[in-house]
């Protein structure tokens, strides 16, 4: 596989094709867990491994599997893969678990990982598939990470706030408060405060893709042609 | 033919389920320990800010009792009753009740009381609440709920046991009343349930009074 088509899927899972703001997949978690950052990395990770183990999973074994049970047998794998993340993670990320609660659980029904097993693993080999998924993973984190730092700030002008749920009671200190005094701006925290802010995000990525279109086109015009001759 | 192709598929699809549930009964068994760990420690934490460590010389987790009063304790499921004593004197309990009617659903307290009937505190434990609004009956966010403290049912008489806007003592937050409403009332019901209770609660449990038997003899 040539490193030029792994450059583009991961260009595809990181930013034009990305699991939160252009496939808008997986809203319930990204719009109800994205109060705080750490809540939203917590989640981001969870996700981003479960996506990793069951695409490269369900491409090792895509010559096996017969086209009439495929679905069954995804489910199966993100079932026991996400069962799994949840009891590493009641085990040792105990009170961060609390808070994500349901969620972890719900990572099954996170309609990103079974589209990604279907419309991308179960038909490429394994490296594809691994960097597939960790790039989709890594940018459905990051949506979640700039939503949830956003809302925690304006919410309640506080960033990385209860780190140590997190990263260990090392981290407790990683809190900062931006805002001193802040009373707090509670539509932020509410879930319409989460419907705003992806929708910011998403109206931000159409205007960057917007300038990026505008720029290369003056460069890429020139190279397009001799491209052509030769064939 | 073709049922050797449907026969092969079902066993495949067996076998992925097999390695499946293997995986995660592995998992569980290594974690499990782990976890009821954690638990245990969560709910120790709590405990132990109404109960000290040093307050009582028994073991909480081991003098618990369960009641069930879907009326005054909120919850149709049994009850915990952890229970403090010092060298078998009772020292103070703590409740588990449940607020129903919370604005998002039950809220879980945790309510300390002593013999005489004096609350020693009360805590929450889980809710659902409005962040912002309905979330300062958290220790942490706000002071509302040390307003307990020392507490009783004759103090403040029983028709004061309210928020304010319902004419009682304890204050409501603005914009959100149906929260404090809600606790208030469920401590109150908790000290009712206490009262008519009371020796039963403190009763200690048979295991429990042959070792303090033991212990003095």
């Amino acid at each position: 596989m040539a490193e030029s088509e792994l450059k583009t899927i991961a260009r595809d899972g990181l930013w034009t094709n990305n699991v939160g703001l252009v496939q808008l997949l997986g809203l319930c978690p990204l719009l109800a867990i994205t109060s705080s950052l750490v809540n939203a990395i917590g989640l981001g990770l969870a996700t981003t491994f479960t996506l990793v183990v069951s695409s490269v999973t369900i491409s090792l074994i895509r010559k096996l599997v017969r086209p009439e049970v495929r679905i069954p047998v995804f489910v199966v794998v993100i079932a026991s893969t996400v069962t799994v993340v949840q009891l590493v993670m009641n085990a040792y990320f105990h009170e961060l678990y609390k808070i994500l609660g349901i969620f972890i659980a719900l990572i099954v029904t996170n309609c990103a990982i079974i589209g990604r097993a279907e419309a991308f693993a179960s038909k490429q080999p394994v490296l594809p598939a691994f960097i597939d998924a960790l790039t989709m993973g890594v940018g459905f984190t990051l949506v979640l990470m700039a939503l949830g730092g956003m809302r925690e700030i304006i919410g309640q002008g506080t960033l990385f706030a209860n780190a140590h749920l997190m990263f260990g009671e090392a981290a407790r200190d990683l809190g900062v408060t931006i805002l001193a005094d802040y009373r707090g701006f509670l539509i932020a925290i509410l879930p319409p405060g989460a419907f705003i802010g992806l929708g910011l995000l998403i109206a931000l990525k159409n205007i960057i893709d917007g300038r990026l279109q505008a720029r290369p086109r003056k460069i890429e015009e020139p190279e397009a042609a001799p491209a052509s001759q030769p064939v | 033919m073709r049922y050797r192709t449907v026969l092969f598929t079902g066993i495949l699809l067996s076998l992925f389920t097999v390695i499946g549930a293997t995986l995660v009964a592995y998992t569980f068994e290594n974690t499990k320990a782990r976890i009821a760990a954690n638990e245990r420690a969560s709910l120790l934490r709590n405990l132990h800010v109404l109960l000290p460590p040093d307050s009582h010389t028994n073991d909480l987790f081991r003098d618990v009792i369960e009641v069930q009063d879907p009326t005054l304790l909120g919850s149709r499921d049994p009850v915990q009753v952890y229970r403090a004593r010092r060298n078998g004197e009772p020292v103070a309990l703590v409740m588990t009740p449940e607020a129903p009617d919370g604005y998002s659903g039950a809220i879980r307290l945790l309510v300390g009381i002593d013999p005489e009937g004096t609350l020693i505190g009360v805590r929450v434990l889980s809710h659902r609440e409005t962040p912002g609004l309905g979330d300062a009956i958290e220790a942490e966010r706000s002071d509302w709920i040390l307003d307990f403290d020392g507490r009783s049912l004759g103090n403040p008489p029983a028709d004061q046991w309210r928020v304010r806007r319902d004419g009682g003592v304890f204050d409501q937050f603005s914009g959100a009343t149906v929260t404090p409403r809600a606790v208030v009332n469920a401590v109150r019901k908790s000290l009712i349930y206490f009262e008519r209770h009371r020796d039963e609660l403190f009763e200690p449990l048979e295991s429990d009074a042959e070792e303090e038997v033991e212990e003095h003899g």
